[in-house]
């Protein structure tokens, strides 16, 4: 009855950084297990804080991807504000005949004509940078190849639908195959492509344009990520000044607790 | 200039009274914080109930803003969001706020929880207490599920279509229970609309009000406490409980605190990671909802995959329901499933640490489970940890009568 034993009188540091970094590792882990069962491709290398990637990138999609895929939710007033050009700059090089700088990228093809036309409308790629993620998106342009019929195909999405737009910049791929055994039957797969025809790009500076193209997506998918972390920095250091505050406010309070 | 102070102070004071004699402001005050005990030894786990209501009202507040932009229309919403995404200021926060703010509900609610376990917090006299939160647990997978399938995207879509099925198990009535919910022949725009309704108004208001009833019953029963003793028993000669000390200002301060603390991992996702990598927003739910194409893989978010796995790793349909809801609806039991004679973990013999060992482990490998491919491999392994889950509440009911326990302390120690 008489035994009095202190209690501490501040949270414990160790127990509670032990706990944050168990679940941040078991998040991980989940996360790991979640995304697993994909194979896993190339990383592109594709930065979207590289302004001027992105400004490349933009180009290469107003020239040879908006004709089909429209950004519906992208406007043209935003790509002005983050990639730093001018209104001027962006209709005239980006924005197609008499739009108006807030519109968005929008395309003049009906997706029920384009439907009709190619089988299944091209999608809008507003947000594909989010569903597909950077590595698939970088991939899947370098991997087109013509088949033995003539065909294009792609060895990331096999029988896409849509055909190499950007065959005259990469040249022509063409697939080498090597043949195996699955359960008694020969399998013939695609071993890798050789480039059979070149394109006015050479292989590395495509491989570029791609990175580009990539990281526009990627910041297509989600503009404010450019402010979101910058905002962020400012706001974790406030929270940890705040943190600090109430730990000595705490401690302070607790003092005369036995 | 001091006299005009004394003059404001005194006129605050008479206001106050004023207040007083029609709204029992101070003996609230009292009752719920000045006056009212808790034991001094909390630790990390206690400050997960405030963290669940700061987050509640963080939802509540970013939910308010979020209608105010989208559209609960098939043809609108998943434009509408990335409306919000885009176009409104500070849309994007907002949003992540709240999506956000449900995986972390869920991570606050599961260690509030695991707390209850670790320490027999849902022990004599706090059942109610228990079942009152077991009934915002429920509630709250409803609101998750139903605010999952707004932004209507693929996994918004077939997510709903897999969970809402789940009810055409049940015989005789299913098929038209099933078509009764979704108000249409297929999940549709009338599906998405009632899903609003009951998102942002009839669950929300419920919830409030079960953790009305949950802290009304806290505050009756006064808190457990990490040594699983009753601070009550004994008290000085004012009737202060001796290990109890007043909630506010210690626990309002350490509160602060751990708020401050929660933030800062709160913030850090919401502006560096707020996917988590598929977990929190699942990259399929960036595709908008098409009806005609059915996703490779459909799984629910991260915190309903436990009881997902367990589905999946019965072959039979109505079977795999009925296990489903067995496994959460036993959690109610608990009270009287633990008939061990003390509370606390720390008291406890290495039967209890072992049983609840295995059953963490079961619980965090069925929720990996759930979100997989489903491999032959996989199935059994989700049957094993399936049956560990079980065979814990068993274990529990049998074991705890008699195993072994240390003796408990009259005072609390840390």
């Amino acid at each position: 009855m008489t035994i009095r034993i202190e209690t501490p009188s501040a949270p414990r540091f160790g127990t509670l950084l032990r706990s944050a970094l168990a679940t941040a590792a078991l998040l991980v882990s989940l996360q790991a297990f979640a995304a697993g069962g994909a194979g896993a491709l190339p990383q592109s290398g594709a930065n979207v804080h590289d302004i001027a990637s992105l400004q490349r990138g933009a180009q290469l999609y107003v020239n040879y991807c908006l004709g089909c895929h429209s950004a519906e939710f992208m406007r043209y007033s935003r790509l002005a504000t983050d990639l730093g050009l001018s209104e001027e700059m962006v209709m005239r090089n980006l924005a197609f005949g008499d739009g108006k700088i807030g519109d968005p990228m929008s395309i003049a093809m009906d997706s029920d004509d384009a439907a009709r036309w190619f089988g299944k409308a091209p999608p809008d790629l507003s947000v594909i940078g989010r569903s597909r993620g950077a590595d698939w998106l970088n991939a899947y342009m370098l991997s087109f190849y013509r088949d033995e019929s003539g065909v294009w195909n792609n060895t990331v999405l096999e029988n896409a639908a849509m055909p190499h737009v950007l065959w005259r910049l990469q040249g022509i791929q063409e697939p080498v195959y090597e043949t195996h055994t699955d359960g008694g039957m020969e399998v013939r797969t695609v071993a890798h492509l050789e480039l059979s025809e070149p394109g006015l790009m050479s292989p590395e500076e495509y491989e570029d344009a791609m990175r580009d193209l990539t990281a526009f997506l990627i910041y297509l998918g989600e503009p404010a990520q450019l402010q979101r972390k910058h905002v962020g920095v400012w706001v974790m250091l406030f929270l940890a000044f705040f943190a600090l505050l109430a730990y000595l406010l705490k401690a302070e309070y607790w003092r005369d607790v036995h | 200039m001091a006299r005009t102070e004394g003059k404001v102070a005194q006129q605050a004071n008479a206001l106050l009274d004023w207040v007083d004699d029609r709204l029992p402001v101070k003996s609230f005050w009292d009752d719920h914080l000045a006056k009212y005990y808790a034991p001094k030894n909390f630790n990390f786990w206690y400050y997960m109930g405030s963290l669940a209501l700061l987050v509640l009202v963080m939802q509540i507040l970013t939910g308010i803003f979020l209608t105010m932009h989208y559209k609960p229309t098939a043809e609108e919403a998943f434009a509408s969001v990335e409306y919000i995404m885009r176009d409104v200021d500070w849309g994007w926060l907002i949003r992540y706020m709240h999506s956000t703010g449900a995986s972390f509900f869920f991570i606050v609610v599961y260690l509030h929880m695991f707390r209850a376990l670790l320490y027999g917090s849902y022990r004599k006299p706090r059942e109610l207490l228990w079942v009152f939160g077991m009934l915002i647990y429920l509630l709250l997978m409803a609101e998750a599920f139903m605010g999952y399938v707004l932004p209507w995207g693929q996994m918004s879509y077939w997510g709903a279509q897999v969970i809402i099925n789940l009810f055409g198990a049940i015989p005789a009535i299913g098929e038209p229970l099933v078509e009764w919910i979704r108000g249409d022949y297929f999940i549709s725009d009338a599906t998405l609309n009632r899903f609003f309704a009951l998102h942002v108004i009839a669950l929300p208001v419920a919830l409030l009000g079960l953790v009305v009833l949950h802290l009304t019953a806290l505050h009756e029963t006064g808190s457990n406490n990490p040594d699983g003793i009753e601070i009550k028993k004994l008290k000085d000669e004012n009737g202060v409980p001796l290990d109890g000390i007043p909630f506010h200002p210690y626990y309002t301060v350490k509160d602060i605190f751990g708020c401050a603390m929660f933030l800062l991992v709160f913030a850090f996702v919401i502006f560096f990671w707020p996917e988590a990598g598929g977990l929190f927003l699942e990259h399929d739910n960036f595709v908008p909802a098409d009806p005609l194409v059915t996703p490779e893989h459909i799984k629910p978010v991260w915190y309903f995959t436990p009881y997902y796995a367990i589905l999946k790793a019965v072959p039979d349909k109505l079977m795999g329901v009925v296990l489903m809801g067995v496994s959460v609806m036993i959690l109610f039991l608990l009270p009287w499933l633990d008939r061990s004679p003390v509370k606390s973990i720390r008291y406890k013999g290495a039967w209890f640490k072992i049983l609840l060992a295995l059953f963490t482990v079961a619980f965090i490998r069925l929720g990996m489970l759930g979100m997989a491919e489903g491999t032959v491999a996989q199935t059994w392994e989700t049957r094993w940890w399936t049956f560990v889950y079980f065979a814990f509440f068993i274990c529990l009911f049998f074991f705890s009568k008699n195993g072994k326990t240390k003796p408990v302390p009259e005072r609390v120690t840390h």
